[in-house]
Parts: structure tokens; sequence; C-alpha cells
């Protein structure tokens, strides 16, 4: 992902991407390397909320070893342009794990991606990404999921959902499997949505006004992201976060 | 309480309600029988204020205030109740956020202070256990999973903590096994017969009325009221049916 030529949007994976900003940092800095020991099980949390106008791409190129485990915990809301990348690489019997949040309004590009290597039998791998979108801004999910020749009983699955507040926001979804053993189990699921009308006149008819309804339903559709993290005090302060956040996009959101 | 008077509203843009008047005073149980489809659940959700709703003629007013002045939240927190034909499920959120939230929502509304939360863990505990309901049901996300009669129950519930002064019920009865009938049946006394409040009952079987006893019943039918009587009325369509009313 440490491409040396500043990136154009007719590369794949920068596809939907803010070029322009990355363009004012670049060249990047190279990937965050994690090495993950045979069973070994290590955690990494990211809670991207850079300032306003900042843009900021993170890369991590991981390869986890036989039988180890590697869990990512992603909260993604900051910056003008805010992507976030992993390489892994998964040995025999490894698992990946992630689960990512992202929260966007103003005019917000932000991305995960993720190519996901199972290079031997036998790896897991569990991606869940929740996206809330608001405004102009843009939110997208690239992950491939590449399965080696002799990488029998892999079990690869990808879980993404968007909420869309705004007709003029976008998101992207694109999962993309390149399978070369025949033993596998890919299992991926894309929606993009908005708010259940329903379930707003619903929480209204119980007294909640219109604002508080919607952060509650928007908290609900994230809720569970984090619930695992092994740090109680970084959950919080992850649960914190999304909730500023979606108050933020609340307080921006002209009441229909 | 509740004075109606020839209210007229549209779902989807299709006339449905075609100048319907009702008064109910408080301390008063009425009881809304009809045909399927003459409009029964729109009047609740007209005068809930659904989305899609809308009303085109007439008036309502609610304890001295025009109900159309108010949006439905704050139609709630001015002491109305609905109770859903279908409640509606809300994945993520669970009963006790969900209703601690909307009381004090309303509680903030009506210029009150919010209810800690071992205030109102005690008060949802009491109100659970009117309808027998288990606390553990209320951790759960709203409505999910849940049978069609829990989910009536846990209406009740609902009812029972946001403590309502008009509480109107779509079909609350219907889903219901028998014990769980009677024990929905004597919660709504408890929770609404006392002389400031009133229901509004709709339902399509006697046998609710006869744990709930009606003050009126009034027949809907193409979307007006076409009977009032006492609640010899029930028990006369259950009797006969609607063919000889409506006819
Ligand atoms: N979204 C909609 N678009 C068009 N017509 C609708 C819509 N929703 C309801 N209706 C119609 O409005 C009429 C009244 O429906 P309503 O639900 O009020 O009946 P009801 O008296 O509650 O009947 P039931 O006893 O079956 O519950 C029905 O003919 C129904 O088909
Ligand atoms: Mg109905």
């Amino acid at each position: 992902m440490t491409a040396v030529a500043l990136p154009t949007r007719r590369s794949e994976e920068w596809r939907y991407s803010d070029v322009e900003s990355v363009a004012s940092i670049w060249p990047v800095a190279a990937p965050d390397v994690i090495v993950v020991g045979a069973g070994e099980d290590v955690a990494r949390t990211l809670l991207q909320d850079a300032a306003d106008g900042a843009v900021i791409v993170r890369d991590f190129a991981v390869t986890i070893g036989a039988g180890g485990t590697f869990r990512a915990h992603l909260l993604n809301i900051g910056g003008q342009l805010g992507r976030v990348t992993f390489d892994v690489t998964l040995g025999r019997g490894a698992h990946f794990d992630l689960n990512a949040a992202i929260i966007g309004g103003g005019t917000q590009t932000l991305e995960v991606v993720t190519v996901v290597t199972h290079a031997e039998p036998e790896a897991t791998s569990q991606q869940t990404v929740r996206s809330i979108l608001a405004d102009h801004a843009t939110g997208s999910y690239l992950g491939r999921i590449a399965v080696a020749r002799d990488a029998q009983k892999t079990d690869a699955a990808q879980s993404v959902k968007a909420m869309l507040l705004d007709r003029t926001a976008t998101a992207n979804a694109k999962p993309e499997l390149e399978i070369f053993a025949d033993d596998v189990k890919c299992a991926h699921g894309a929606t993009v949505g908005e708010l259940d009308s329903q379930a707003l006149f619903y929480c209204a008819s119980r007294g909640l006004d219109p604002k508080s309804a919607r952060t509650l339903l928007l908290q609900a559709f994230i809720a569970g992201l984090f619930d695992d993290m092994a740090d109680e005090a970084e959950r919080e302060r992850f649960e914190a976060a999304a909730l500023a956040k979606l108050a933020a996009l609340n307080m921006a959101e002209k009441l229909a | 309480m509740l004075h109606i008077t020839d209210l007229q509203s549209t779902v989807a843009d299709k006339p449905i309600l075609k100048g319907l008047s009702l008064s109910i005073n408080a301390g008063e149980i009425h009881a809304i029988m009809g045909p399927n489809g003459a409009g029964k659940s729109t009047l609740a959700y007209t005068l809930g204020g659904r989305p899609n709703y809308d009303v085109t003629g007439g008036s309502v007013d609610f304890d001295g205030q025009d109900l159309f002045d108010l949006a439905p939240h704050e139609r709630a927190a001015a002491g109305l109740f609905l109770g859903f034909q279908y409640p509606v499920e809300i994945p993520g959120v669970s009963n006790l956020q969900f209703l601690r939230e909307a009381l004090n929502s309303q509680r903030k509304s009506r210029g009150e202070e919010p209810l800690s939360g071992g205030a109102f863990i005690k008060l949802a505990k009491e109100k659970a256990g009117l309808l027998g309901m288990d606390m553990e049901m209320l951790k759960r996300p709203v409505n999910v999973g849940f049978s069609g009669g829990e989910k009536k129950r846990a209406e009740m519930v609902q009812m029972g903590i946001l403590d309502p002064k008009l509480a109107i019920l779509d079909e609350t009865d219907s889903g219901l096994d028998i014990d769980a009938l009677r024990i929905v049946g004597a919660g709504i006394n408890t929770i609404m017969r006392a002389p400031d409040k009133a229901v509004l009952l709709i339902t399509h079987y006697q046998r609710l009325l006869d744990y709930v006893k009606p003050d009126f019943v009034h027949v809907l039918a193409g979307g007006r009221i076409v009977k009032s009587g006492g609640p010899e009325l029930a028990l006369e369509l259950e009797r006969e049916g609607y063919a000889e009313i409506v006819a």
C-alpha cells in the first residue's frame, strides 16, 4: 500500500478516496508492521478522531502466525480524509477479527480498506463494519479476501452495513473474493439503509424527541461493535467518542 | 379529556376517517369495535400523529389543547399513550434503556427532574410485576424476539411506567392467551382506572371487556362512529355481528 507514485482513482483501492487530500501528505509513512507470533493473541484499538480538515492515512501490515489471533477495533470519525488500511496475512489456523465503525458528516471521506490473505489452511477471519453517513460524507469499505491454493477450510466472513442520514451522503461497500482453494466458506453481506420511520414514530409515541430518537437508533446500529474490547476504559472512550460524533451530526442535521 | 369533532384523515392520501366524532371524559372507559378495515387503527395513528396519516378536516381537543398543535412526542408528554396493534421492534436498544430515556424525555418537556437510575429500576420492577413480566425480559431489546402475546404485555408495562392520562389501546387483547388476558385486563384496571384518567379500547371481542368494563361502546364503520351504546352493545354485536348496524 506504499506505492511511491501518488495514487489516483484509477487504482482499485483508491477508487472512492479523496486523492486530492492525499496529495497534501504524500508520501505517507510506511505501514505499522505487526507480527503476531504462533499462538499469540494480540489486540489493537484505533480511535481515529483527528481534527477537522486533517488528512489521515494509517496503514497496518499484519502477519499472524499459526494459531495466532489479531483483533482490531476501529472507530473512524475524524479528519477531512480518514483512511485506515489493514493488509493481513494469516498462517495456519490463525484468526483475524475486525470491528469497525465509520461515522462521517460534512464533506468527510472515511475509509476502511482491508486485504486479508488466507495463506494457509484453517484460518478464519471476521470483519464487521458499520457506517453512518450524513450530509455530503463518503464512507467506504473495500475488503479483499484472497484464499491461497492450499488454504483449505478457510472461513472468511464480512458483514457491512451503512446507514445514510441524508440523500447526499454516499456509502460504498465492496467485498471482493479471490479464491484459489475449493474447501472454503466465505460469507459476505452488504446493506445500505436509512433510519426506520416506523421505529422513529414508535420512539416519538413514547415521548422521545426526534433528536434523542435518532441518536438512540443510531447508537443501536453500532451497538455491540465494541462490546468485546478487553480494556473497559478504552471501550468507554470509544463509545463516548461515537456518541459525541453522532450528537454533532444530529446538531448539523436539519429537522425534517 | 378528549373531544373529537368531525375528524377526517387520509392514509397515504386515501380518505379513511370521514367525519368521526367522539367525546371521552376523565374517569371513563370507552370501547370501539368495528369490521376489519373500518379505520380503527387509523383513528389511533391519526391521534398519535404517525407520518402519512394526515388530518384533512375536523378538530381534536385533548385536555384543553389542540392535539394537532403538538408533535407526536409532545402528545406523549401531554399524557397520550398509544398501545400498538403491531408493536415495533428496535434491535440494539434494551427495553429498560428505551423506557428510561422516553420517561425522562417526557419529564424534561414537562419541566420535571429526570428519574435516577435506581428510582427508574424500582418503578420498572413494580410495573413489570403488575403484568407478570420477568425483569430479564426488560433487559432484552425492545420487542425483538418477543412472542405476539409478550409484545402486548410489554406494551402494558410501558404504559405502567409512562403513566399516561389517556391510553388508546389498539387490539391489546389480540394474541394473548387466556391467563395473559386476565393479567393484562387487571393491569389496565390498576394502571388506568382513576378519576383523572381515561381509556379508549379498540377490540374485536367481548372477552377483554369482561375484565375491563367499558362505560360506552361504539361501532366504527366506514370511517365514522355509526352507533354508540352501553356495555350491552358489545354483547349484542358478539351475538349478531355488524351486518344489521353497518347496512
Ligand atoms: N399505507 C396505506 N395505503 C393505503 N391504504 C391503507 C394504508 N394503510 C391502511 N390502509 C387502509 O386503510 C383502511 C383502514 O385501515 P385500519 O388499519 O385503520 O383498519 P382497522 O379498522 O384497524 O382494521 P383491523 O380490524 O383489521 O385492524 C384499510 O382499508 C386499509 O387497507
Ligand atoms: Mg387495526
